[in-house]
């Protein structure tokens, strides 16, 4: 199943500050005895949106009804900690998020989000902070020039894995491009 | 050129080198695969027609979802959620279509995926092991490079055997000195996360070397790696020595015979070359360090047991005492517990029961808690109620289940209650991780039973006798 191509995105942000926001944040365990793929949006950032009998919470950063326009997250640093389970970026992407901004993300977390059409945007402190402040800013990002800017003139430039941007900008298929490989990996088992 | 453990089990899985323009393609030679990170990519193989390439490199269990207490007199067992069921069965069907050797419910070697692989032998030094699961790193104890990954991961490698990787770059983490006596694994990982956090290893695979470290037997250096994750390193990993072969020596799925001898001459070669240099290193004083527990919402939240509760010096750490609920500047120890939970891919291990069982045996657990004892796996069950020490817990009045992840991830329906303090020998003290609203404290075993039988926060040390605290 391959993503949308993601090229340019032109959104506004949703800030939540913490730190160490981790992939149980994103996703509770609870939401995981799925077997599909679909549908995970209403569980995402389930305990922050709702109370313990299903209410929503007023004071949630995260609107009930999905991200809507804020399609960008900005978020403390080590955002994505934690769990392998991919059910994250599923869940924030079928929330409405198509991009995560923060100072670092975590490892796991960011490759399967760039697997997914989720972008993981690292910047800069200053940048970073700068982005905390401003809740809501209309923002532009831009896979190909890999710069983001924002309506109020704060600019930045940031690094994708260059494989995983062009899975992302050209729509290459990463295991396509593994069975490719089918011969060089036959020779490898016979050797072994 | 000198080489570290991890260059050489790099270089020796690398099937297409990696480019500018593309990661390399890794080979893997065990792919650990249970319920909950799955289903999904046998869908992919299904959707596009593929097979699984090595099924002979693919082991499976249940773990994550499956009840801890046995079937009721209908015969069924109690699933937390007919979803919870559901894909214990989908697994069961997924891997009978594409003949993957599952340890099913009923298997006497079924357990937590990253204690089973170990005891059937199959972990072994220099493979490359992988499972959708983070707590992976685990394997590396072994001296392999052992790593977690997502589920679109899992297909590539069901379809495959390869996985797509950057090189990360190296760490090594060396613990300095001897550790005093009542001072474990789970010590270590927590006093090493405290130092370099929760990002501190993020990019990186973590070599842990040291005194203290080669003093570990292979359940602790299991314990150690498997806390790598919660540094942020998705790698982390042991040098193999005679402790590790003494380890694998005659297990099922070790090599045996000549092909032991040869398997052992290949592993002698595996660690680091004197002169091999790393991208960062790091020093812990091994010597300094005390029996620890996390008292925030991170597991770099960490403090000596016996100590206060620290002041919240920013807006993350204040919205996390709050949730935690210790009171700044006061002594751990005046926090009361309300559970207490033994288990996880972290401290489920028979020397982690036997350590636990030092503290509780002949003791009552507190007035109010709840004890949750959960072995890791069914021969470690039958080998703990071989020894007794089922009984040793259960005449402590706490519970002894059957063998899975249980409340570490709480997905299966055992976890705490909200606002409860769960001390717990698992790996993650986020926010609602073991139940919606539930307070937990990462700890030891013997931290851990030290809390059950005090009723609040406790330094097992007062618990222990003085061969249990040297042998642990």
């Amino acid at each position: 199943m391959q993503p949308d191509p993601f090229k340019r995105l032109e959104a506004r942000t949703l800030v939540v500050r913490q730190s160490n926001i981790d992939t149980d944040q994103i996703i509770p365990a609870r939401f995981l005895t799925t077997t599909t793929r679909e549908g995970l949006g209403k569980s995402a950032f389930y305990d922050w949106r709702y109370t313990g009998d299903d209410q929503p919470k007023n004071a949630s950063p995260f609107p009930v009804a999905g991200a809507g326009e804020r399609q960008v997250l900005v978020a403390g640093p080590n955002f994505g900690c934690g769990s392998s389970r991919e059910h994250a970026p599923w869940a924030l992407l079928d929330y409405g998020f198509r991009a995560v901004v923060s100072s670092d993300i975590a490892d796991i977390f960011k490759s399967n989000a760039l697997k997914n059409g989720l972008l993981p945007v690292e910047v800069d402190a200053e940048t970073h902070a700068a982005l905390l402040e401003r809740p809501g800013v209309a923002i532009a990002i831009d896979l190909e020039e890999c710069t983001l800017t924002t309506e109020d003139g704060i600019a930045a430039s940031f690094t994708v894995e260059p494989f995983a941007r062009r899975c992302l900008l050209d729509g290459v298929d990463p295991l396509g491009h593994i069975l490719a490989h089918d011969a060089q990996i036959a020779e490898y088992e016979a050797a072994a | 050129m000198a080489r570290s453990l991890f260059d050489k089990l790099w270089d020796a899985h690398v099937v297409v080198p990696e480019s500018e323009d593309s990661p390399a393609i890794l080979f893997i030679d065990l792919h650990l695969v249970h319920e909950v990170t799955s289903p999904q990519a046998f869908a992919v193989l299904e959707e596009r027609g593929l097979s699984v390439r090595r099924p002979d490199l693919t082991q499976a269990t249940l773990d994550h979802s499956t009840p801890t207490l046995p079937a009721g007199a209908d015969g069924r067992l109690p699933y937390a959620t007919e979803a919870a069921e559901k894909q214990v069965h989908q697994l069961e069907s997924n891997c009978a279509k594409y003949g993957i050797d599952l340890l099913g419910l009923d298997d006497a070697r079924r357990g937590i995926v990253h204690v089973i692989g170990p005891e059937m032998g199959l972990t072994q030094p220099g493979k490359t092991i992988v499972c959708g699961d983070s707590h992976t790193s685990t394997h590396g104890a072994f001296g392999a490079l052992a790593f977690g990954i997502g589920t679109t991961e899992v297909g590539h490698v069901l379809a495959t055997q390869c996985v797509l990787q950057r090189k990360p770059k190296s760490m090594r983490i060396t613990f300095e000195g001897a550790l005093s006596p009542g001072v474990g694994a789970k010590d270590m990982a927590l006093a090493m996360i405290a130092q370099i956090g929760a990002d501190g290893g993020q990019g990186y695979a973590v070599e842990f070397a040291g005194e203290a470290v080669q003093a570990l037997s292979m359940e602790g250096r299991m314990t150690l790696c498997n806390m790598a994750i919660e540094a942020g390193a998705r790698v982390g990993m042991v040098a193999p020595d005679e402790t590790t072969f003494a380890y694998l020596e005659g297990r099922e799925r070790a090599p045996q015979g000549e092909d032991w001898e040869a398997a052992v001459a290949r592993w002698r070669e595996l660690p680091s070359d004197p002169d091999a240099s790393f991208d960062t290193e790091v020093t812990v004083d091994a010597s300094a360090i005390r029996p620890m527990i996390t008292y925030g919402v991170s597991p770099d939240a960490a403090a000596p047991v016996t100590g206060n509760a620290p002041a919240p010096a920013n807006d993350s750490e204040r919205e996390a005492a709050e949730y935690m609920r210790f009171v700044a500047e006061r002594p751990f120890a005046e926090a009361k517990v309300d559970r207490v939970f033994i288990g996880s891919c972290t401290n489920s291990r028979l020397s982690d029961l036997r350590e636990a069982a030092e503290v509780m045996r002949g003791r009552t657990v507190a007035e109010g808690v709840t004890a949750l004892i959960v072995p890791g796996s069914e021969a470690i069950r039958q080998q703990a109620e071989a020894e007794g020490l089922d009984a040793v817990f259960t005449r402590a009045g706490a519970e002894w289940r059957l063998p899975g992840c249980s409340m570490c991830i709480a997905m299966n329906g055992d976890q705490g209650q909200p606002g409860e303090l769960v001390v717990s020998t698992s790996n993650r003290n986020f926010v609602g991780r073991q139940g919606k609203g539930v307070r937990t404290v990462l700890a030891g075993p013997a931290t851990a039973a030290a809390c059950a039988i005090a009723g609040h926060i406790a330094d097992p040390s007062e618990y222990m006798s003085t061969e249990a605290r040297d042998a642990a």
